[in-house]
């Protein structure tokens, strides 16, 4: 039987893992299908307090992971595939086997949207993705797209123009939600255009060949429907929170998050708690996150003292 | 590196890949690449578990774009697994260690 576990390994988790720790918890972290979680597929970080020249994503969540390790906390490279909240200890299982524990910490945290189309999830990785830092790189001088207008479309536009030699905003309305900063970055480099008020209804190719080769894009007002050739195709229309198998457990809000008590990480469930993005629909920082993880491990301490 | 994987480039990939008489199974991975990060456990618990049965090999793809390219990586981590010189099984992106060894089990079997 566990004290706590924590499931997730973002800024959240692994602070919530650095206090529990300390606090002589014992906590067991999952890492999830993506250890370190969303920074690690981001390059610098800019804005994480402590670090003026800036940090790379993947860096930074190495120093929280070793930072809870040094405490005590144990972490495994397993993903939680089915949680019971319904009675007492609680239950997590990955796979077969089962996890029993006084506590849960969720800070599974939110992963990129989707367009939704088939022909989109038949080619993820064939000329469709996700993370351009991941990807950019095999898109050199190669004709491009990014689908978005928010700072993760702009920021992945300006990346992605180091490697393609022409990248194509495609999106929906007819002004961006982006900040000003970001927008005028992308909008006065040589290499970007956009395509206003357009989406992409079908994707077309062969995983096995050639990959994505062309889209059918629909311009909104007109209806019309025009087939643009493409090598590739990168998603930045913002994130859904990863509370699949939270479903009928926990409450969630109608996009998915978490509900968690205000000023608290509490959730529908006595000593199940929720940090970062996965409650958190507002902020989505790492520093947000890190400070609910803190919220939520001292939480856990106060719940464990009372039982 | 761990012990048990093999590090191949342009100059090898024929004699360690192509021509085993072994399944290999190749992890497509870069420096700056934070998914394929989190694959590196998983592949090097493969690497120990099946040594006599097979060859897990890493291609680094800022070492060998040619690779890449020539099997048509788009994104990675990508795994790749081959048998008798050709491509059986294609993987891209988060995988589970479960999903692998039973690609592998099916292939050396085969």
């Amino acid at each position: 039987m566990h004290k706590v576990i924590i499931i997730g390994s973002g800024p959240a988790g692994l602070t919530s893992a650095i206090y529990a720790a300390r606090a002589d918890l014992s906590p067991l972290v999952f890492e999830g299908v993506q250890p370190g979680g969303q920074l690690t597929i981001t390059t610098d970080v800019e804005n994480y307090p402590g670090f003026p020249d800036g940090i790379l994503g993947p860096e930074l969540m190495d120093r929280f992971r070793k930072q809870a390790q040094v405490f005590g906390a144990k972490t495994l490279f397993e993903n939680v595939d089915r949680v019971d909240f319904s009675s007492k200890p609680y239950k997590l299982y990955v796979g077969d086997k089962e996890y029993e524990t006084e506590s849960v910490i969720i800070s599974t945290g939110a992963s990129a949207k989707l367009l939704g189309l088939e022909s989109e999830t038949k080619l993820m990785g064939f000329g469709v993705s996700a993370c351009a830092t991941c990807d950019g790189f095999f898109f050199k001088e190669k004709d491009i797209l990014v689908v978005g207008g928010g700072d993760s479309a702009m920021e992945e536009a300006t990346y992605l123009t180091k490697f393609a030699s022409s990248v194509t905003i495609v999106h929906r309305r007819e002004e961006f939600r982006a900040s000003k900063i970001m927008q005028d970055r992308a909008l006065n480099h040589p290499k970007i255009s956009v395509m206003w008020n357009s989406e992409i209804v079908e994707m077309y190719g062969d995983p096995a060949g050639k990959g994505l080769e062309s889209v059918d894009i629909r311009n909104i007002p007109s209806g019309e429907v025009n087939n643009l050739v493409t090598d590739g195709v990168f998603m930045a229309i913002g994130h859904k929170p990863n509370s699949d198998i939270f479903k009928g457990q926990l409450d969630l809000n109608d996009a998915g998050y978490i509900v968690t008590s205000p000023d608290s990480t509490a959730t529908s469930v006595e000593g199940v708690f929720a940090a970062g993005d996965i409650q958190d629909f507002t902020y989505k920082q790492a520093v947000t996150a890190a400070g609910s993880g803190c919220m939520a491990a001292i939480e856990v301490e106060r719940f464990l003292e009372g039982h | 590196m761990s012990e048990f994987t093999i590090d191949v480039n342009e100059d090898n990939f024929d004699t360690i890949v192509i021509n085993s008489d072994k399944p290999v199974l190749v992890d497509f991975w870069a420096e700056w690449c934070g998914p394929c990060k989190m694959l590196t456990p998983t592949i090097e618990a493969i690497a120990e578990e099946y040594k006599d049965k097979s060859s897990i090999v890493k291609i680094n793809v800022d070492d060998a774009p040619a690779i890449a390219t020539k099997y048509g990586i788009r994104s990675i981590p990508s795994i790749l697994l081959f048998s008798k010189g050709e491509v059986v099984e294609q993987r891209v992106g988060a995988v589970s260690k479960e999903e692998l060894t039973s690609l592998l089990d099916k292939t050396i079997e085969g």
